[in-house]
């Protein structure tokens, strides 16, 4: 009897003992299996980060050319600008020093800025006019017309003004461009590439930290000075918007279904559809909004207004199940002991559920709201692709956003210039979207902490 | 430890004998159970039961797992009510009043009603806020004071003040699970409850926090009328002067305390008692 119990017992730990070692393999492998899946994914985010960062930070810094402008009377044919007199109304000095602007907007500034080029180059530099001024920004005229027109007293004086260069003059100096390429195939002339070689060692042309980029709008015509301004304050009114309506909208939802609504078919329906609409391709709330906000509601085309509510709809689902989740995980010993207490359903939620979800209703809210932050295609179908040179100041105003505006830039036909400025825009939109985390995390571990 | 020990010691395995058993009996009836029945969808986890419950004297609710005692427990203060799929029939009254009629509020109820819960579950803030937060929804306390007033009131009551009187504003979630518990009980006292429902208080807690709890119930019963479910056939013995014994969704025997573990009188409570069936 004794003897066979031990058998029994050497037999059974015989089999165990073969079985462990395939299940150690077993864990083994899988362990494996994990680190390469993680070494991976790092790997691809670091090669994504690596490839971003090395051609959009050279883009953050601008070629500038430093340049002493001289207001020549003679170029300048211009009345003095109009004076204040006493007894002159309001409306009749407003009306003469517009008509004085115009009068100024209509010189050739392009002969007071190509004077200025060809005073900083050698001495009997063989050059035409056409050729010169392809080594300034176009936008320059503007700039110098505007410290003129602040400034009337400066006729006859020079200025020292640092005006943008070219964005062909921009990709010669960082070497965006083939040097050894033939004549045909180069942007810029022959001896406007030879000046510009001579601005760069004489330091007329420095490398200058890109302001344009954050301070102006999209230009077309002077692609050096084009910015993201415009896009930026498209996208802070649209998250302006989807945070005020998809916030207490979903949260609302969310806590409604979970906590007060019987169960029914019909709410078991509106689940099962709701986690539809979270799987929904972002295009389609696209076509939606150009149908039902721009066609039916005639809200303006292009506006941040529509486009924050098309974001608003798509950032729905993922907060309402985010919530509904969160709220499902609460455990019942604390409703039970709220009810237990006499607190109503209300109270129950409002007192004590809600506050213990308050941080995962926020992750979900940060999730949301940097994914609409991202969305581009939804907001292809309401116009917001459109050309916008201007800032919006509210949001029916037209405008683009930022991920929309990348998308036009990798776009542009000048992919020298452009490639590099799409970067810098992907790192804005990078950096953008960390302070919305940063400042949504910081408030979230303060709530924390005072729970 | 010393103190505890002694507190221990006073609380003995025997029959409570502070109150004249006969006592119980004689108190005016509080709560009147009349062939009270509950369905979980198909199933059903109570049978008719009926049952009195005198004023200011501790009755407990014993009898193996799933026999349906905590189930009764919860449906005397509606509790049963937040489970989907629940039904109960029969009629439960508090003071002559039908708990299940259809204008009964049952927020005013539980308000009549305090619970204790089988694992302590103070609200995740402060101590103070625990003990205020049934005054604050009721509306009890007219000012701040009064409501500080009912807050060290409520914790002296269930023997806790001493011990957190310099931390009232620390979580009450922090305290240990004795303490958890009373904080509990302190925060169904400050409502000023007419029954209190005890859902094994003592079954997440040590010996020693048993016995703390044990007492308190005993000191409590003076003031509330207690209805109290437990495992431990002792405790029931330590601290009730009614018992009542469930056994697969039946009211099985009830009586006194004394009668009912010297002298029972239906077969399957004496074989649980004695150990046979549970």
């Amino acid at each position: 009897m004794t003897s066979t119990t031990l058998d029994t017992a050497a037999e059974r730990r015989k089999l165990v003992r073969a079985g462990l070692s395939r299940r150690h393999v077993g864990e083994k492998m899988f362990r494996f299996f994990g680190v390469v899946a993680i070494v991976l994914a790092l790997g691809f985010v670091a090669i994504l980060f690596a490839d971003v960062l090395r051609k959009g930070i050279p883009a953050f810094t601008q070629s500038n050319i430093h340049l002493s402008v001289t207001f020549d009377p003679e170029a300048l044919n211009v009345d003095p600008a109009p004076v204040r007199e006493p007894g002159q109304s309001d409306a009749a000095f407003n009306a003469a020093n517009l008509a004085w602007q115009r009068q100024v907007a209509m010189l050739n500034w392009n002969t007071v800025i190509e004077a200025a080029l060809r005073n900083a180059a050698p001495q009997g530099f063989d050059i035409d006019s056409r050729q010169i001024l392809s080594i300034v920004e176009t936008d320059a005229r503007h700039r110098v017309r505007e410290v003129f027109v602040r400034d009337p007293s400066l006729l006859g004086q020079t200025v020292e003004v640092d005006l943008l260069a070219s964005a062909n003059a921009d990709n010669w100096v960082k070497g965006n461009i083939n040097r050894d390429l033939s004549d045909t195939q180069q942007q810029l002339s022959a001896p406007a590439r030879a000046l510009i070689d001579t601005f760069e060692e004489n330091g007329t042309i420095r490398q200058g930290f890109a302001w344009s980029l954050l301070s102006n709008v999209d230009s077309r015509s002077a692609p050096a000075s084009a910015g993201l301004l415009g896009a930026l304050m498209g996208s802070l009114w649209m998250m302006l918007i989807v945070v005020v309506l998809a916030v207490p909208i979903g949260v609302g939802s969310a806590i409604y279904l979970e906590e007060f609504a019987p169960k029914s078919r019909l709410t078991d329906l509106i689940e099962v559809n709701i986690n539809n609409l979270a799987a929904v391709p972002s295009i389609v709330f696209g076509l939606l909004g150009a149908a039902v906000f721009i066609n039916w509601f005639r809200l303006p085309l292009s506006a941040p207004l529509a486009g924050g509510l098309v974001l608003t709809l798509m950032t729905l689902p993922t907060i309402i199940i985010a919530t509904r989740a969160a709220l499902k995980g609460v455990s019942p010993a604390l409703r039970q002991a709220a009810l237990g207490m006499g607190a109503s359903r209300t109270q129950m939620v409002f007192h004590h559920v809600l506050p213990v979800t308050f941080p995962s209703i926020l992750t979900a809210t940060i999730i949301g709201v940097a994914q609409a932050l991202g969305e581009t295609a939804p907001l292809l179908l309401i116009g917001m692709n459109a050309f916008v040179a201007a800032v919006p100041g509210t949001p029916v105003e037209q405008a683009t956003a930022l991920p929309v505006q990348i998308y036009l830039w990798q776009g542009n036909e000048n992919r020298n210039f452009f490639e590099a400025r799409t970067s810098a825009a992907i790192l804005v939109l990078l950096g953008f979207m960390i302070t919305l985390n940063a400042i949504a995390i910081f408030l979230r571990s303060r709530l924390e902490k005072r729970a | 430890m010393d103190m505890l020990a002694g507190k221990v010691k006073t609380t003995q395995q025997t029959v409570n004998t502070a109150m004249n058993p006969t006592d119980a009996l004689e108190r005016p009836i509080r709560l009147t159970a009349q062939d009270v029945t509950v369905h979980y969808g198909a199933k059903q986890a109570l049978h008719g039961i009926s049952i009195d419950i005198p004023d200011r004297a501790v009755t407990s609710f014993i009898g193996p797992s799933g026999c349906g005692k905590s189930t009764f427990l919860r449906c005397i203060n509606r509790m049963n009510d937040t489970i989907e799929g629940a039904k109960v029939g029969g009629t439960i009254k508090l003071d002559g009043e039908d708990i299940y009629a259809a204008d009964l509020d049952v927020v005013e109820l539980r308000a009549r009603i305090g619970m204790v819960f089988q694992k302590p579950n103070p609200f995740p803030k402060s101590i103070y806020d625990n003990v205020a937060y049934g005054p604050r929804i009721h509306g009890l306390a007219r000012s701040k004071s009064d409501l500080d007033e009912i807050v060290v009131s409520s914790l002296r009551k269930a023997g806790l003040f001493e011990e957190v009187k310099d931390r009232l504003n620390e979580p009450g979630t922090g305290l240990s699970g004795g303490q958890q518990q009373r904080l509990c009980i302190a925060r169904a006292i400050a409502v000023g409850p007419e029954v209190i429902l005890m859902d094994e208080p003592c079954s997440a807690l040590d010996p020693i926090a048993t016995a703390i709890i044990e007492e308190l119930v005993d000191e409590l019963r003076e003031n509330y009328t207690i209805v109290i479910v437990t495992h431990s056939m002792q405790q029931a013995a330590r601290v009730s002067q009614r018992t009542a014994f469930f056994h697969l969704g039946n009211l099985i025997e009830q009586g006194n305390t004394e009668d009912i573990f010297t002298n029972p009188v239906n077969k399957q409570t004496q074989d649980y008692i004695m150990g046979r069936i549970g």
